[in-house]
């Protein structure tokens, strides 16, 4: 009855899926998405429209609507005042710093667990995975300790180095995922050719996980940039603050103008937001790499 | 014989290369997670202000945590528990609901999936910032929307209330994170044959069915893992409550990581703090073996 069997084409089967759905239904269904998307969109603007605003428009009649004057000096003054130029030189840093260690060690040691061949790698494997379970809480206590006695609180190397550890297992899963597509027959090319471990790792596979790379950093990426727990307690100097730290240390100060709190959000959201714009399908990607195994 | 020792030294060797290769995830593994976790496990049985030897207590903290009132674990628990309730139960099904139906081939999936996944890119503690924002007792949006449609009664000051403090730190908790699940859950929806489910349409069953029947019972695995990372994710809340509440008023929403962290700076209870790292720690890997045991349960 109706039951049209036409699917030679992929467009054939979207128009009769779409055709067999109830009007109303699909409208309803419209509807809801474009309330949802405006749900999910709404904050951004707000967070756009009010850092250009004066107190006047924020607290009086203008309060969802775009800016009247756009005031661009909340920006300045979150930059300057505010510091804002200094956190996201900060984060910049602590961020590319983090990921580059844990890629690096990430890769190395999935080299080590996929391509060797010996007793005890499937075990080594799985105590690396337990990196996903553990809480970054659980190691806050000792690790606080340990840097404060040694005076080692308020360095870059203070989040850094606990953010490579906690990016570590994640970018393990992830490279694993790609490294055991590589063809094994390339090692044992490389092997009759006369390449060591060495030289097949650096010469070989790391040029292979060049499309990995992007997956791995990307996710890594988010958790150090926005990480705030260890920030918050490990840097209490306002010169080695990343942005989750500076914006509510921004926040506290400035509890009364919201305008340049708004701009503090923009230059922390805003990075992010454009690359997604241009690379949606690859962080999308990367997430979805993150949690298939997981 | 002399193959033998060969074969020795090689072995040796590609001993020596593989501890190498693993020796930088090692030491950043073992140096920050694991030997603190040991550490943790070891402290929490002293009464430890962080710098002094401390004195052994055995499991004093641990009765300690789950008796003394003042120290408010049992709130911070129960509200921990709480979120993950709405996580598992409100969030999920939500989730799943979206990833369903932009399974459906809609037009502009594409962008309605990049556009729900959003929040998760952002901050939590720049979204944190904006629900004050939209909190504000004076100024809000919420309070002056309520105004707006003659409502007026139903205002509240949502961070600072007692009945409404904890819901506000729910509520854009789950938001935040809806997108990431059905993202999930989008890519196992897509991950099912077409032409399953034309078979099952052929069938006559409807779209709802196919999706009953057919869909969810292959995307369960990653059900799972949504679920686990929902709860475990819940245990460790942390950012949200520091930005909207600071665990107040009258530290009705605490969850365990302000409270581990209050055991630091307020209280210089050191031993009593990793007792509360050690907890979180079974917690999550409890609720993990547990879920994926029931998870098997029902496949079974």
């Amino acid at each position: 009855m109706g039951k049209n069997t036409k699917r030679d084409t992929a467009s054939g089967y979207e128009y009769t899926e779409i055709k067999k759905t109830n009007p109303v239904t699909r409208f309803i269904t419209y509807i809801f998405l474009i309330f949802w998307a405006l749900v999910n969109i709404f904050p951004i603007y707000f967070m756009f429209t009010f850092s250009l605003k004066s107190n006047e428009e924020i607290f009086g009649e203008n309060i969802i609507g775009l800016p009247r004057n756009w005031i661009w000096e909340n920006f300045t003054s979150a930059m300057n005042t505010g510091n804002m130029g200094r956190y996201f030189a900060n984060s910049v840093l602590v961020t590319t710093a983090s990921i580059a260690i844990s890629t690096f060690a990430a890769l190395m040691a999935t080299y080590a667990l996929t391509r060797i061949k010996w007793r005890g790698s499937k075990l080594m494997n799985s105590f690396l995975m337990l990196g996903l379970t553990i809480p970054l809480q659980a190691s806050i206590v000792p690790v606080y300790v340990i840097l404060s006695k040694a005076h080692w609180l308020n360095h870059y190397s203070t989040l850094i180095i606990p953010y490579s550890a906690f990016a570590l297992s994640m970018s393990i899963l992830i490279s694993t995922g790609f490294m055991v597509d590589i063809p094994y027959d390339l090692d044992e090319s490389a092997r009759i050719d006369g390449c060591g471990l060495w030289k097949t790792f650096f010469a070989i596979i790391l040029p292979l996980m060049k499309p990995a790379l992007s997956t791995i950093a990307i996710y890594s990426y988010l958790q150090c940039w926005n990480e705030f727990m260890f920030a918050n307690v490990f840097i209490s100097d306002s010169a080695h603050r990343t942005l989750p730290v500076g914006i509510k240390a921004l926040s506290g100060a400035y509890t009364t103008d919201w305008g340049p709190i708004g701009a503090a959000l923009v230059i922390a959201t805003f990075p992010t937001l454009i690359v997604y714009i241009f690379l949606s399908n690859r962080i999308q990607e990367s997430f979805i790499a993150g949690a298939v195994k997981g | 014989m002399t193959d033998n020792t060969h074969k020795k030294r090689v072995d040796f060797g590609k001993g020596v290369t593989i501890f190498l290769f693993l020796l930088p995830a090692l030491l950043l593994f073992v140096g920050i997670l694991i030997a603190p976790i040991i550490v943790s496990v070891y402290r929490s049985m002293y009464d430890w202000n962080g710098f002094s030897e401390g004195t052994f207590i055995g499991l004093e903290n641990y009765k300690e945590l789950f008796t003394n009132g003042s120290i408010k674990f049992m709130v911070g628990l129960k509200n921990a528990l709480l979120i993950a309730f709405f996580s598992v139960f409100v969030q999920l099904p939500f989730s799943l609901f979206l990833a369903l139906l932009l399974g459906r081939k809609v037009k502009g999936e594409k962008t309605f999936l990049s556009v729900f996944f959003m929040p998760v890119l952002i901050s939590t503690v720049v979204i944190g910032q904006l629900w004050l924002k939209i909190y504000n007792p004076d100024y809000g949006i919420l309070n002056r929307f309520l105004e707006a449609v003659n409502l007026g009664h139903l205002k509240h000051v949502w961070v600072g209330e007692v009945s409404t403090a904890l819901g506000a730190v729910i509520v854009p908790t789950i938001w935040q994170y809806i997108g990431y699940h059905m993202l999930l859950m989008y890519a196992g929806v897509k991950g099912v044959s077409t032409d399953l489910r034309e078979a099952a349409m052929l069938d006559g069953a409807t779209k709802w069915q196919v999706d009953r029947y057919v869909v969810i019972p292959i995307i369960k695995p990653i059900i799972r893992v949504s679920v686990i990372f929902a709860v475990t994710g819940s245990l460790k809340t942390y950012d949200l409550v520091r930005i909207l509440t600071e665990g107040g008023p009258f530290q009705t929403t605490e969850v365990p990581s302000t409270l581990l962290e209050n055991m630091l700076f307020l209280r210089n209870r050191y031993g009593m703090g990793s007792t509360i790292s050690v907890m979180l720690i079974v917690l999550c890997f409890a609720f993990a073996l547990a879920i994926t045991a029931a998870f098997k349960d029902k496949e079974a």
